[in-house]
């Protein structure tokens, strides 16, 4: 019997950083558009979404600008909470919902979130640093706010590529080698921990400017003073740990994810050398760098 | 005399960086870095040996010192850790835990935090 209901379009935008794809539905088109603005460059088109998000827009209410992320795990199900938004998202079924007015920042902040949460499974992190490619390497640049890395990105010269000014986003490069014995007629697969590598995100600072979506393996974390001079000083695997730890995103009130986090931060300085990168801010910092 | 046994709380975080022992409580979040005397502690702490074994075999021999004196400050040391979450400290034998050796990246260490 026609017309007792209509059909609601189901639009949809496969939001891909990290490689990571999370695919995100909507039946409002004009949130859509303001997606495919924000995340330009990130747009992906893989079918198979790690996870896949139902939008529910709701009108907008008041928001208390200091309300903590909270974020919150039960019965194998997330629940992400902050004034503006609350979602909730299954692992196992990889479906979540959303529920938030039509803004871009609610969004932004549960996929950081999500990623966290993801990476964190697999050895990898967010954390606040600046990051780009030179000579094929990527290079990070860790460091509260104000201590330089909105300055570094902008000092970057034109052949470095820069993946944000903001929020690195960093995971384990896993190898998975197959070895053939013919004489059993069998393979044998091995994953080998070979390092880590840097994406480019959409998650900026005062730069205002998206990353590039590319990667590059690391070849070095640099924690950002300003200074009289530009040098360049290793520090040591506790402190670098401390540091490390201090950028990390992290939102779960998780005893496990705890141990997670620390384990890769730990992980990751016994892989890539940690120094002090102190500069003064003009373009010369960048010959010490590459 | 009483005894003390102590062994490692399960659920921190531990690590061995360059020689340097790294411990997160997974309670909240706190970091710490142990010194050398915290270390041959947590490292011997598996719960069964008693604190004043511990400091016989392992520090006296390592820091020259008196038995009795290095026990009084063993003994301070360890209820520190304890109240940080670090450590158990109890007058019997804590069992059924700690079977993992102490430099795993299981086990679940004194000074600083972060984050």
């Amino acid at each position: 019997m026609p017309g007792l209901t209509s059909p609601v379009d189901c639009l949809h935008l496969t939001i891909e950083i990290g490689g990571m794809p999370i695919r995100v539905n909507t039946t409002d088109a004009d949130f859509l558009g303001m997606l495919q603005n924000r995340y330009a460059g990130f747009v992906g088109s893989s079918e198979h979404a790690t996870v896949e998000f139902d939008v529910d827009l709701v009108t907008p209410g008041f928001v208390d600008p200091d309300a903590d992320v909270r974020v919150t795990q039960r019965a194998g199900k997330w629940a992400l909470e902050r004034g503006d938004f609350r979602a909730e998202w299954e692992p196992a079924r990889s479906t979540g919902t959303i529920r938030q007015s039509a803004n871009p920042y609610s969004i932004d902040a549960v996929l950081r979130i999500v990623h966290t949460l993801v990476l964190a499974q697999e050895g990898g992190f967010l954390m606040h640093a600046a990051s780009a490619i030179r000579n094929g390497k990527a290079f990070l640049f860790a460091g509260v706010s104000g201590a330089g890395k909105t300055t570094i990105s902008r000092l970057a010269p034109s052949d470095a590529t820069l993946l944000t000014d903001e929020i690195s986003y960093i995971r384990k490069e896993v190898r998975k080698d197959v070895r053939k014995d013919l004489q059993f007629a069998r393979q044998d697969a091995r994953t080998q921990h070979t390092g880590y590598v840097a994406h480019g995100t959409p998650f900026t600072g005062e730069l205002a400017k998206l990353g590039e979506n590319v990667s590059a393996p690391i070849s070095a974390l640099y924690l950002l003073a300003q200074g009289p001079e530009n040098r360049i000083d290793p520090v040591a695997p506790g402190p670098a740990v401390r540091e490390l730890l201090a950028n990390v995103l992290f939102f779960a009130e998780d005893q496990e994810l705890v141990r997670q986090a620390f384990h890769a931060a730990c992980e990751f300085v016994s892989r890539v050398p940690v120094s002090r990168l102190t500069f003064i801010p003009d373009a010369r910092v960048w010959e010490m760098i590459g | 005399m009483t005894r003390l046994y102590v062994a490692r709380n399960t659920r921190v975080a531990a690590r061995n960086l360059d020689g340097e022992m790294m411990i997160m409580s997974g309670k909240d979040s706190t970091l710490f870095t142990l010194n050398k005397t915290a270390t041959i502690i947590w490292q011997a702490a598996d719960g069964a040996t008693p604190l004043d074994e511990i400091v016989e075999r392992r520090i006296c021999p390592e820091y020259r010192v008196e038995p009795a004196a290095a026990l009084q400050d063993a003994e301070t040391l360890a209820r520190e850790l304890a109240a940080h979450g670090i450590l158990d400290v109890s007058e019997a034998p804590i069992i059924s835990i700690n079977s993992q050796p102490a430099n795993s990246q299981t086990a679940s260490p004194p000074t600083g935090e972060s984050r």
